[in-house]
């Protein structure tokens, strides 16, 4: 990559829930970087602190009850954190967008989808509305969509779960965003959908050179779409590195844990049992002292009950915290 | 958009039917017999027979059923047992009274209501939200004859702001007559509304679309104005609308400790008097006005709400 200046970068974010069993910091010293054209995976378990970390960038948690805590998001060199609601405003939606996971839902039901991506076109790029539904239908033919000087008067219940999630991309994009933060947005999908629009992400994220954020829990997705991988576990990284270090050569037993509960289709596992990690995710309220691992590893040593380990590297670019990590070339 | 209108008219067809059946039941057959109370104890078989005769009792039932539906068609009820007045034009007379003061009362309220469950949909959670719930409840809490007699004794006795009760039509010499009036029917009516429709704004703020909505970068007004208010229109259509023919009908309480002379002092007075055709041509107005404006509520969802006129 020629430019070596992160477009994004996440440093130490913090992000806590007020709840009635106390503070929950759902995000802890969570820290990443992505480069300009470059897609980053964000994988881990429900609750892992996946979403969390994504809606903290966009500056979305909802407050009260949630708040970034700590750390600095740095966009374009710029720190998002300290920044007012109208200040987030007009990176929002402009610069830094999002689709998520419901196309179904994600859609305001009462307007025409064309209303809802000129609503933004208009906002941000300042065209008049007649320019900015020209921009729209080029969006919308931009993403697939057939017919697009028709469609652009539909409503979102006019169209099918694929094709909304096409328009939510549409809208996310209408003002060439440098990074596009994508959560989860294939699982609602059926699965032949679900590899239409990665590929649509895929080939925009050339055209239009951006960055992406894929927030995911599958790792089929990752494998197919992403360059860097950061797996998450219980508010923390617990692994990060290139996509192939992550598949290749995973470190963390969470991170081969997950690896192993993908089931494989060359027959070599025909007959036996899917493996699955024990367990499961810690309350965040009850976190154990050491390793948020630990009840769940297969590797545990008395030294992981009591210190919790740091990330640390294991390789050129191939970080994880564990204390007795998978060493690369296997054991 | 046509074909659902029709067919929302046909469907009311079955409904009217039965609104007269069931009304004509309680008046014509279960009801205690008009003509026993009319006469008084002292009546004689020939005198009670005579009568029913005169007002056409001895027909058969049907035929007594078609000469109800020929009054609801005609709008001519007859005369009241009691003032021997026409009913239509004590209708038409009593009708406008009562809304001089509902009507005020109602668009206060709701624009009252509307505005601030959007405000403090806004800052749920802050203590401007948790003292507008509490004013609620409390003012929930109070029966609505202690907001008559308190305004009445402090607002017109003790201050002598407004007069204690009365009515004079015309304008501007209603207003101190209305006034008392249209303001407890606010404070009465807010409490509940502003908790419903605090309750619909929350529901809509949470929504995903409106997560999207804000991700766009747009304002917290254009989110709130635009997005939640339009969304959160269907069951707020539902409410207001519903409660127009209340309106009409005006409130019992009110008028009989106001002496205003609406429909509500009406019913009350011919419910005291046994005038059974008064009640009997209230009864059959009210029930279709509120037909009438159910099929408005669903007429006009299909305005808001893209996704009813497909069904």
């Amino acid at each position: 990559m020629e430019n070596t200046k992160p477009v994004l970068e996440v440093k130490n974010l913090r992000t806590a829930f007020r709840t009635e069993g106390g503070e929950l910091i759902a995000v802890d010293d969570v820290s990443f970087s992505v480069m300009p054209g470059q897609t980053v995976g964000i994988v881990g378990e429900s609750g892992c602190g996946k979403s969390v970390t994504s809606l903290s960038i966009m500056g979305l948690i909802p407050n009260p009850p949630g708040r970034v805590i700590g750390g600095e998001i740095l966009f374009k060199g710029r720190n998002l954190v300290p920044l007012s609601q109208r200040e987030l405003r007009s990176i929002r939606g402009n610069e830094l967008s999002m689709i998520f996971q419901e196309p179904m839902t994600s859609l305001n039901p009462v307007f025409t989808i064309g209303n809802q991506i000129m609503e933004s076109i208009i906002l941000h790029q300042k065209l008049s509305k007649k320019d900015a539904r020209l921009r729209a239908i080029e969006m919308l033919r931009l993403v697939g969509i057939p017919a697009p000087d028709k469609r652009i008067d539909d409503y979102p219940h006019q169209l099918s779960g694929g094709m909304r999630q096409r328009v939510m991309i549409a809208m996310a994009l209408s003002c060439n965003p440098s990074v596009l933060i994508a959560d989860e947005p294939t699982t609602a999908l059926d699965v032949t959908i679900q590899a239409q629009i990665l590929e649509l992400i895929k080939s925009l994220r050339q055209k239009l050179n951006m960055a992406v954020v894929l927030i995911t829990h599958d790792l089929g997705v990752v494998a197919e779409t992403c360059d860097y991988v950061v797996v998450m576990y219980a508010g923390k990284v617990v692994e990060e590195g290139t996509a192939e270090d992550i598949f290749y050569r995973p470190s963390h037993p969470y991170t081969k844990g997950l690896l192993n509960s993908i089931p494989s289709h060359n027959g070599k596992s025909k007959g036996t049992r899917l493996e699955t990690i024990p367990g499961l995710v810690p309350n965040l309220l009850k976190l154990p002292k050491g390793c948020r691992f630990q009840d769940r590893c297969t590797r545990k040593q008395d030294r992981c009950a009591t210190a919790e380990p740091s990330l640390e590297s294991v390789g050129a670019g191939h970080k994880a915290s564990c204390f007795f990590p998978y060493k690369e070339g296997g054991v | 958009m046509m074909n659902y209108i029709i067919r929302r008219l046909l469907y009311t067809i079955p409904i009217l039917i039965g609104i007269t059946l069931i009304t004509f039941f309680f008046f014509n057959v279960v009801g205690g017999d008009p003509v026993s109370i009319m006469l008084g104890k002292h009546a004689n078989a020939q005198m009670i027979a005579d009568m029913r005769h005169e007002m056409g009792f001895d027909r058969p039932l049907i035929w007594q059923y078609f000469d109800f539906l020929k009054q609801i068609v005609t709008f001519d009820f007859g005369r009241s047992y009691a003032s021997k007045q026409l009913i239509s034009k004590m209708i038409l007379d009593g009708a406008p009274v009562s809304l001089c003061y509902t009507l005020p009362a109602f668009v206060i309220a709701m624009l009252i209501s509307i505005s601030l469950s959007l405000l403090v949909a806004f800052w749920r959670g802050g203590w401007f939200d948790k003292i507008t719930v509490i004013i609620c409840v409390a003012g929930l809490s109070v029966p609505s004859l202690a907001y008559i007699l308190f305004g009445q004794y402090w607002f017109a006795y003790k201050w002598g702001m407004f007069p204690i009760s009365g009515f004079q039509p015309g304008f501007p010499e209603m207003i101190s007559y209305i006034a008392l009036p249209v303001i407890i029917t606010v404070v009465l009516s807010i409490g509940g509304e502003l908790r419903f429709y605090r309750t619909v704004m929350l529901d809509e703020i949470h929504q995903d679309y409106i997560r999207t909505a804000r991700s766009k970068g747009l304002s917290e007004r254009v989110v709130m104005f635009k997005h939640v208010l339009k969304n959160a229109m269907i069951p707020i259509i539902t409410n207001v609308v519903i409660e127009i023919p209340f309106l009409v009908t005006g409130s019992i309480l009110l008028e009989n400790f106001f002496g205003i002379p609406g429909l509500g002092n009406q019913i009350v007075e011919a419910i005291n008097t046994s005038d059974f055709p008064v009640i009997k041509a209230q009864t059959i107005i009210f029930s279709l006005l509120y037909c009438v404006f159910n099929l408005l509520t669903d007429i006009l969802y299909s305005l808001v709400d893209p996704r009813v006129s497909l069904k």
